[in-house]
């Protein structure tokens, strides 16, 4: 019987059997890229819609700054999350290195430019169909930004979605701050990596299933949420 | 119809055109032209596609500025509300746009539901309460837009060709609407290149061609006996070249 389809099988068990150790794992990776989420999603959406309704000088290369930065990739998020909070670093007497919190922070720096930049060409579009209605009506911009994020809240939910596929799948960010410490700072995709170094294929596997899955979840809900709204509301 | 209304509410301030224009892109779209907009009146600001009737609205209103002249009110600036050809609704249902409206001019919270739903009910919407915005059709959004704008409490109205994308029954609800509008003391200033829209409504003819002024006065006047040849043309039903 060849290799992966054990391996298969054992993934399979692990799961099914909720295996405390894969639970932990999974439970740890939901809470580090769900809170780099919805932190970064409260400071990204406003600065994208605000980055879309004024303009200044240097605005052309705050949003092409913010496209570039979409690309980042992840081990220099990571590294410099790392300079700024290792012992001898700017940050470093908080301590937190090596720490969820450091990961949290490394993936709110990577997807926050995701957020933003999608965020400005969302609004920018919708801002252009309301423009004249919402000056009539006396609307100011800083009141504007909520009544656009608010009308814009379908295509904003696949764009802090994009955002929180980006941070469940990244391993090299979360990997230099995080350090990939059993029980403390092990998420799905350090996991993945440490164990397939091992050979232990069954756990690399069964975690690779459950990210996919988690994954999957995530967009299908949000897909039909988003479908039956835009049903709804036109 | 023609007769001198009345005006119920504390007069409203003149809009003076002084030598408006307004350039994009180096090309002269629309003036210079010297205009006076006073009263209580229902002004129809006429003309072919292209003449400049929204350009019109749209510098009055002040959504945009002129690139050159000066253009003014004789006194405070009043109360507006602008009605647009294609009605834009937000992502919300029809009571909650009213309120969104209400909310911006600063009505306290506890009055707003029921503003808006008296606005409803005067527009023949009550019904449709609850139901988004973007689903209604074309009629109902702009007899919605109509009462967005009335809960603003305008002293003068601008609608720029809102009735030329809907069927008779609903053009004709639009066009009460405006005589409702106008009756609470509200000045109103509506683009048409309806000529039988224009005879129902106007007190006064605003007639344009390719950006220029080719005449203003009284509607009983236009409509007889038009001073410029381009208004003859016009109300033959030619185009005016």
């Amino acid at each position: 019987m060849p290799a992966d389809a054990n391996a298969f099988q054992t993934a399979l068990a692990l799961i099914l059997g909720m295996d405390p150790v894969l639970l932990g794992i999974v439970a740890l990776s939901l809470q580090v890229s769900l809170s780099a989420v919805l932190i970064a999603a409260l400071l990204a959406l406003p600065l994208g819609a605000a980055l879309a309704l004024w303009r200044f000088p240097g605005r052309g290369a705050v949003i092409v700054a913010l496209n570039a930065l979409m690309g980042l990739p992840p081990v220099v998020a990571g590294l410099t999350v790392y300079l700024l909070l290792s012992r001898a670093g700017p940050l470093g007497q908080f301590g937190l290195l090596f720490t969820p919190t450091a990961m949290v922070i490394a993936q709110v720096i990577l997807i926050l430019p995701i957020i933003a930049a999608l965020t400005r060409q969302q609004i920018e579009e919708l801002h252009g169909e309301y423009r004249e209605q919402l000056r009539s009506l006396g609307v100011s911009r800083p009141r504007m930004i909520p009544t656009l994020l608010w009308d814009a809240r379908f295509s904003l939910l696949t764009v802090v979605l994009a955002g929180f596929g980006r941070a469940s799948a990244e391993v090299g960010a979360v990997m230099i701050v995080g350090g990939n410490i059993d029980g403390v700072t092990r998420v799905m995709t350090t996991a993945i990596v440490l164990e397939t170094s091992k050979g232990n294929l069954p756990l690399a596997l069964g975690l690779g299933l459950v990210l996919l899955g988690l994954v999957l979840l995530v967009n299908a809900a949000a897909y039909l949420v988003g479908e039956t709204a835009r049903r709804r509301l036109g | 119809m023609n007769d001198m209304p009345k005006c119920f509410v504390t007069e409203v301030p003149a809009l003076v055109f002084d030598e408006v224009s307004f350039t994009h892109r180096g090309q002269r779209l629309l003036g210079p032209l010297d205009l006076r907009l006073e009263g209580c009146r229902r002004t129809l600001v006429m003309g072919p596609n292209g003449a400049g009737k929204s350009l019109l609205m749209r510098l009055a209103h002040g959504l945009l500025t002129s690139s050159s002249g000066r253009l003014r009110w004789e006194g405070p600036t009043p109360r507006q509300a602008m009605v647009f050809q294609r009605p834009v609704m937000l992502k919300r249902s029809a009571l909650a746009n009213l309120t969104y409206a209400l909310a911006v001019n600063d009505t306290p919270r506890s009055r707003r539901r029921l503003l808006a739903r008296e606005a409803l009910e005067r527009f023949g919407l009550a019904a449709l309460e609850k139901r988004p915005a973007r689903v209604l059709s074309g009629g109902e959004q702009q007899r919605l837009a109509l009462a967005r704008a009335w809960l603003t409490r305008p002293e003068v109205l601008f609608l720029d060709e809102p009735t030329s994308a809907l069927d008779p029954a609903a053009i004709k609800a639009v066009e009460d609407a405006v005589l409702e509008f106008h009756a609470a003391g509200t000045r109103i200033v509506m683009s048409s290149h309806d000529l039988h829209q224009a005879r129902r409504l106007a007190d006064d003819v605003v007639l344009l061609n390719a950006g220029r002024l080719i005449e203003h006065t009284d509607a009983a006047t236009f409509f007889t006996v038009p001073s410029s040849r381009e208004a003859r043309a016009f109300i033959r039903g030619e185009l005016v070249l």
